[in-house]
């Protein structure tokens, strides 16, 4: 049986989660706001940013999205400020800064 | 027959005692019987003895033990006789097969005190002759099948033919030789059978 | 056969009764050739080596679409075949003692994804000693994995047990795994008499495997064992064990649909001559067949004896066991573990069975031996000396021991 996740809460009774606690969804952690957990900031300096696209893939979150060759904004829905952009630009575009 | 006969065979790793105990179980099963027909497995190895057992009856067969009062004993390769108790718990007017070149009073002071009959059947001489090759254990079912006679000589011909005949459905050149080892070794345990003139097979 | 019933033969009979002789290998075999299923990861290992072997020739032969997956262990076997199942394939393995062992994160993780995988254990002692005969310390082990376990006396029942498993795994109510059990070389190895089924009927009888929710399913994802915190892990828990509460009636109502189909009947546990019966021997297995030959003998001479002999030990039918020793009154009952739990007083079947007498307040005296452990044979003699000290502790002669080995020289 089909239900809808959403409704499911730490005071869902035993009889009211899914069978093996499948979830009937994909791609669900999108939903999910880890960015609320982050204390520390990235800020991306656009004149010190060389396109070299060293941070993309070293992101743990995969909060920095490639479009056409070049860095997008950062995901901060999911970034939680680790600071792995920051410490692998070679340009200090990437500064961290307290919320 | 009984209404339960009970057989232990003894052989060594890669005889083909098993096979044989199978084989029995498969013919005896092809005649109407209830049949069990299952190795005792010790540390497996070509050339260790080794122990089979059939059990062939006219009703359900429930027991799962082993054999230790057997009504015939069957003794592929006749060295065993000098490490192996085959007679343990023979039961009285049963008999004891062996697989030899000897007479059966050759090998009676090889038995431990064995009173009862004792057959003998150089299947290793009639294997070779037939079949080319030591493969004593289908002289030996046929002996087996002559001397406890659970199933008519004709029945048990008719159904290792067929037997054979799948088994063998890739190599049938080798069924003819198959089925004159076990003629050869039928007649000679029928004439043993005259000789000794016990009336050992209770018919059906 | 052993299991006809009067109500099972007044039915007609939807399949035609085939004779045959074969292993308890063989027979499982040829119930998957029947069953045709999608995927068989599997590993050999002794007594269970014959299964997926004759299984990969069915497939070399053109008989049946299963897909084979050689793995490298017991471990990569029952991963894939979570995977498989997960994906929407009917899957099933085989294995014994060790790979078992070997399976062991990997079956707690098929029953609480609750796949319906379908795994034929033959039973081996588990090392050590190492040594490679029968008794259920494998599958007693694996007793709270969240697996429903069924244990056969000959080869006819560990065919007639695997056929019923694809029905009870599967059913909505339950999507558990199944172990379907037989003893390692005693009838693994055993060539008996068998009655087959048509390859027709077993397969309408199994039907086609249609899972509600699978991987393998464009534009209905599902993600399958995500991780749980503390908030839900408990609560998946207590689901998965209703559905092995549920499982109990899924089991019977299979039961009977197979009667209509084979004239075959089972339940939880077979009585055999137990309703007069004053002595009465619990057990498991191949054993079982042997202590009813002993039995009938006993009854010969007038002594009452019975067998109740368990099928179904998960889920565990307690209060049903409780109440045919209730209904029978016997005064002795021996308990016969095929297994040791080193627990010092006995073995997995003596502790439940006499917590299920208690908590439903069967007072009879009990007494827990165990038996047969590593190949050790169990014969009628053993049956005819339990049956004289269940008598003697009856009669108030003997204290009743607490846990007794059988065959054990001492």
């Amino acid at each position: 049986m089909r239900t809808d996740i959403r409704n499911i809460t730490p005071s869902t009774p035993y009889t009211g989660l899914t069978e093996g606690l499948q979830l009937y969804a994909a791609g669900t952690s999108r939903q999910f706001m880890s960015g609320e957990w982050r204390t520390s900031t990235p800020v991306l300096d656009m004149e010190k940013c060389r396109q070299c696209l060293l941070c993309a893939p070293v992101c743990p979150d995969s909060c920095i999205p490639v479009a056409d060759g070049k860095r997008q904004a950062f995901d901060y829905d999911h970034c939680k400020g680790c600071g792995i952009c920051a410490a692998v630009c070679p340009f200090g575009a990437i500064a961290m800064t307290e919320d | 027959m009984r209404d339960t006969v009970e057989i232990r065979w003894h052989g060594r790793g890669g005889q083909g005692a098993k096979t044989a105990a199978l084989l029995l179980a498969d013919v005896a099963f092809q005649t109407g019987r209830h049949v069990q027909g299952f190795p005792e497995y010790g540390p497996e190895r070509m050339g260790a003895p080794i122990t089979a057992y059939n059990r062939i009856s006219r009703g359900d067969i429930r027991i799962h033990s082993n054999i230790y009062q057997p009504d015939y004993v069957a003794v592929v390769d006749e060295t065993l006789l000098r490490s192996v108790k085959v007679t343990d718990g023979l039961k009285q007017g049963g008999a004891v097969i062996i697989n030899t070149p000897k007479s059966p009073e050759e090998v009676r002071p090889l038995l431990n005190g064995y009173t009862g009959a004792v057959y003998t059947v150089d299947a290793r001489a009639i294997s070779e002759r037939t079949l080319g090759r030591n493969f004593p254990n289908t002289p030996m079912l046929a002996a087996v099948t002559a001397v406890t006679g659970v199933m008519d000589k004709e029945s048990f011909f008719r159904e290792i033919r067929a037997s054979f005949t799948h088994k063998f459905a890739r190599k049938p050149e080798v069924i003819e030789g198959n089925m004159r080892a076990l003629e050869e070794a039928y007649a000679a345990v029928e004439q043993a059978i005259r000789k000794q003139d016990t009336p050992l097979r209770k018919t059906a | 056969m052993n299991h006809t019933d009067k109500n099972c033969k007044t039915i007609q009979m939807t399949s035609r009764e085939i004779r045959d002789r074969m292993s308890g290998n063989e027979a499982v075999a040829y119930a998957i050739r029947q069953i045709d299923p999608d995927v068989m990861p599997a590993f050999p290992i002794t007594p269970s080596t014959e299964i997926p072997q004759m299984v990969s020739t069915y497939i070399a032969n053109g008989e049946i679409g299963t897909e084979f997956i050689p793995v490298e262990s017991e471990h990569s076997a029952m991963s894939a075949a979570i995977g498989a199942e997960a994906a929407g394939a009917r899957t099933i393995t085989a294995t014994s003692s060790a790979g078992l062992a070997l399976m062991w994160e990997e079956l707690l993780l098929a029953a609480s994804n609750r796949l319906p995988v379908v795994l034929a254990l033959v039973n081996r002692t588990l090392s050590g000693p190492i040594n490679i005969n029968c008794d259920h310390s494998d599958g007693m082990g694996a007793r709270d994995t969240g697996w429903i376990q069924i244990y056969a006396e000959n080869n006819q029942e560990a065919y007639d047990n695997y056929i019923q498993a694809f029905p009870i795994a599967e059913d909505p109510r339950v999507h558990l795994p199944v172990m379907i059990c037989q003893d390692g070389f005693i009838t693994s190895h055993a060539v008996e008499n068998i009655s087959l089924l048509e390859d027709d009927a077993v397969k309408r009888f199994v039907g086609q495997y249609e899972p509600e929710e699978f991987l393998l399913n464009p534009g209905r994802p599902v993600s399958v064992g995500p991780y749980a915190v503390s908030d839900y892990s408990m609560e998946a828990k207590k689901g998965q064990e209703d559905a092995m509460e549920r499982a109990g009636s899924v089991i019977l109502e299979t039961a009977e649909r197979f009667c209509r189909m084979s004239g075959r009947k089972y339940g939880f546990f077979e009585e055999y001559r137990m309703e007069d019966a004053e002595y009465v021997l619990l057990l498991m297995g191949s054993a079982a067949g042997t202590a009813k030959a002993a039995v009938d003998q006993l009854r010969q001479q007038g002594i009452r004896a019975g067998v109740l002999k368990l099928r179904v030990f998960r889920p565990f039918p307690a209060a049903e066991l409780a109440e045919a020793i209730r209904r029978c009154g016997c005064r002795a009952l021996a308990i016969l573990d095929r297994c040791e739990s080193y627990n010092g007083v006995g073995g997995p079947l003596g502790s439940e069975v006499t917590q299920a007498l208690y908590r439903a307040k069967v007072y009879t005296e009990t007494v827990n031996y165990i038996y047969g452990l590593a190949g050790r044979d169990f014969t009628v003699e053993h049956v005819f000396g339990i049956v004289d000290e269940l008598r003697d502790v009856a009669d108030g002669k003997v204290l009743p021991p607490d846990h007794k080995y059988i065959g054990l020289r001492s």
